[in-house]
């Protein structure tokens, strides 16, 4: 983990990641993770299949926790709380902590209710005040425009496109401090990448955001942070910028030029 | 077909040699054979299933008139309909639904969304599959004997009983296999945005299972509406209308059962008669039910 020269100097960790590692059963899948994700800054994290990024990215808002035999060890501070703390609220976490899937993945109700429900879950609005939340959150996913019309048709009814910014603003409507994208463009066709990736650069003004993604040019483009992973180990953090310029180890300079992975 | 096999593989000794000929040949023989032996065995299975329904829409239809559905089961001799059947066979499918159908649905929930892996679920699901394929007869034997000996007189409650054990373990295996059919990936996005276990359930994987369950309850009703032995041990039969579930209570294919096996052409028609509604019912409930589970019902 080299971890030098790198100018944090005014930015305030939003989640700090301490001798993390997980555990599928007895396989040690991450091994002593640290790592800090900077508030309003967007951290990707990349590395060939099955290096652990999608792991640790399921660590920070205990989404492992829904299935037997996994288990974490070490520390996830989130405002300087231990999230892993077995006493931690899992809902509470995961209303402060959104996420993103690499499928959208709309409920079977309405647009309208897509977003509403999780408002609807935390806070008792009225009417029309639910009626400007779920158009904030819907103007913010770059949605509204196109949906306004048919607010009461299947989110189903959506494309795919569509139905992964409707997941963006369903997250974010609920108003969470960080935002967890797990390969969110990877079953969408350029045109609605390119959208998304614009979506996420415009998120950085209020929501700390992770990104997992296999596509080196989206980390390069929407990244501030690089996390290089390798076999569940972190080979290298720093900026983007540098991390794709200037690697300090040979293993992220082979992965980047596209030599492994 | 061989001239031109030959033509076309000319030059090509393997394929037109005699012994590949002769091969060809006898394949052909054995093609031709197997396809008229499954078409026949096709038209035997169908020409039972058209003589049934012809029989049954020929001497069902000249019974059926308005007073089927406005007069009680006459005694032997005199006209009369088959309200009182009529009416006890929905009291006791629906009070055999509205019983067994929420223990099925909540036994089929706890086993997909919160046992799925429990060896509790691999038991329950053993067992239920074993109740799914019990002879109902001995489920009409097994309800006389815990509530009519009990009780010491048949009655519309034990006929519901009777119907409702039938009736869960449809509800349970249906309710199971359609909610393991939900994307765990909507379970996630559902945990990802902080909701309670209980409350993805009925918002999200409930509305994702809907049409799903519905059919499965469908079909128990069609199954249950036809079934005689359960309700031949429990609900008895009753010549009179009744709406008491603390007595015994006519219903259709009790009905049909008595008035059949007897001497009376009267009822012999009537019991026609009722097999042509019960068909019909079954019928229109299989059409619902597939109606709910096709792709346009989920827009």
């Amino acid at each position: 983990m080299t971890q030098t020269a790198m100018n944090t100097a005014g930015l305030a960790e939003k989640i700090s990641i301490r001798n993390l590692k997980f555990f599928y059963g007895d396989n040690l899948a991450l091994k002593t993770i640290n790592l800090p994700l900077y508030e309003k800054k967007v951290t990707a994290f990349i590395g060939p299949s099955g290096c652990g990024k999608s792991t640790l990215l399921r660590v920070l808002n205990r989404m492992y926790d829904l299935y037997p035999r996994q288990r974490a060890e070490g520390e996830v501070l989130f405002d300087g709380q231990n999230v892993l703390n077995p006493e931690q609220d899992r809902n509470m976490l995961r209303a402060r902590v959104g996420m993103v899937f690499q499928k959208p993945t709309p409920f079977p109700m309405s647009i309208y209710e897509n977003i509403a429900f999780g408002i609807r879950l935390y806070e008792n609005i009225s009417r029309s005040e639910m009626d400007g939340r779920v158009e904030a959150a819907l103007t913010r996913g770059a949605l509204w425009n196109e949906v306004k019309d048919k607010l009461h048709s299947s989110g189903l009814s959506l494309s795919g496109g569509q139905q992964q910014r409707l997941c963006i603003a369903r997250t974010i409507a609920v108003r969470p401090e960080v935002v967890l994208f797990d390969e969110p463009c990877s079953a969408l066709d350029p045109i609605s990448t390119a959208k998304i990736e614009e979506l996420i650069d415009e998120l950085t003004t209020d929501y700390t955001i992770a990104i997992v993604t296999h596509n080196m040019q989206q980390a390069a483009r929407v990244s501030d942070y690089t996390a290089f992973m390798y076999l569940g180990e972190l080979i290298e953090f720093d900026e983007t910028t540098k991390i794709f310029t200037s690697p300090s180890d040979k293993r992220t300079q082979d992965y980047i030029t596209g030599r492994f992975g | 077909m061989a001239s031109s096999l030959s033509t076309a593989a000319a030059g090509y000794s393997a394929a037109t040699s005699p012994a590949a000929q002769a091969l060809y040949r006898r394949r052909r023989r054995g093609n031709a054979i197997v396809l008229s032996l499954s078409f026949g065995a096709t038209l035997f299975g169908l020409a039972w299933l058209v003589l049934i329904l012809g029989a049954l829409l020929y001497q069902g239809f000249s019974g059926l008139s308005l007073a089927v559905f406005t007069e009680m089961t006459p005694p032997p001799g005199s006209a009369g309909g088959l309200l009182n059947a009529i009416m006890g066979s929905l009291i006791m499918t629906i009070g055999g639904v509205v019983i067994g159908t929420p223990i099925g649905i909540l036994a089929g929930t706890y086993m997909s969304e919160y046992g799925r892996n429990n060896k509790l679920t691999t038991i329950v699901r053993f067992i239920n599959d074993i109740l799914l394929a019990a002879p109902s007869i001995v489920i009409g034997l097994f309800v006389y004997e815990v509530i009519v000996v009990q009780m010491g007189h048949f009655s519309a409650f034990a006929g519901m009983a009777a119907l409702a054990i039938l009736v869960i373990p449809v509800v349970v295996r249906t309710t199971e296999d359609m909610l393991n059919l939900v994307p765990n990936q909507l379970r996630e996005a559902a945990a990802a945005l902080g909701l309670p276990r209980s409350i993805m359930i009925r918002h999200v994987a409930y509305k994702a299972a809907m049409s799903g369950i519905v059919t499965g309850v469908l079909l128990a009703i069609a199954r249950v509406s036809g079934e005689t032995a359960p309700l031949l041990f429990t609900a008895l039969n009753n010549q009179f209308w009744s709406t008491n579930l603390n007595a015994p209570m006519s219903s259709l294919p009790v009905t049909i059962f008595q008035f059949a096996l007897s001497p009376y052409p009267d009822w012999q028609k009537l019991a026609w008669t009722g097999a042509l509604l019960i068909t019909f019912t079954v019928l229109a409930l299989n059409i619902v039910a597939r109606a709910f589970l096709s792709p346009k019902a989920h827009k």
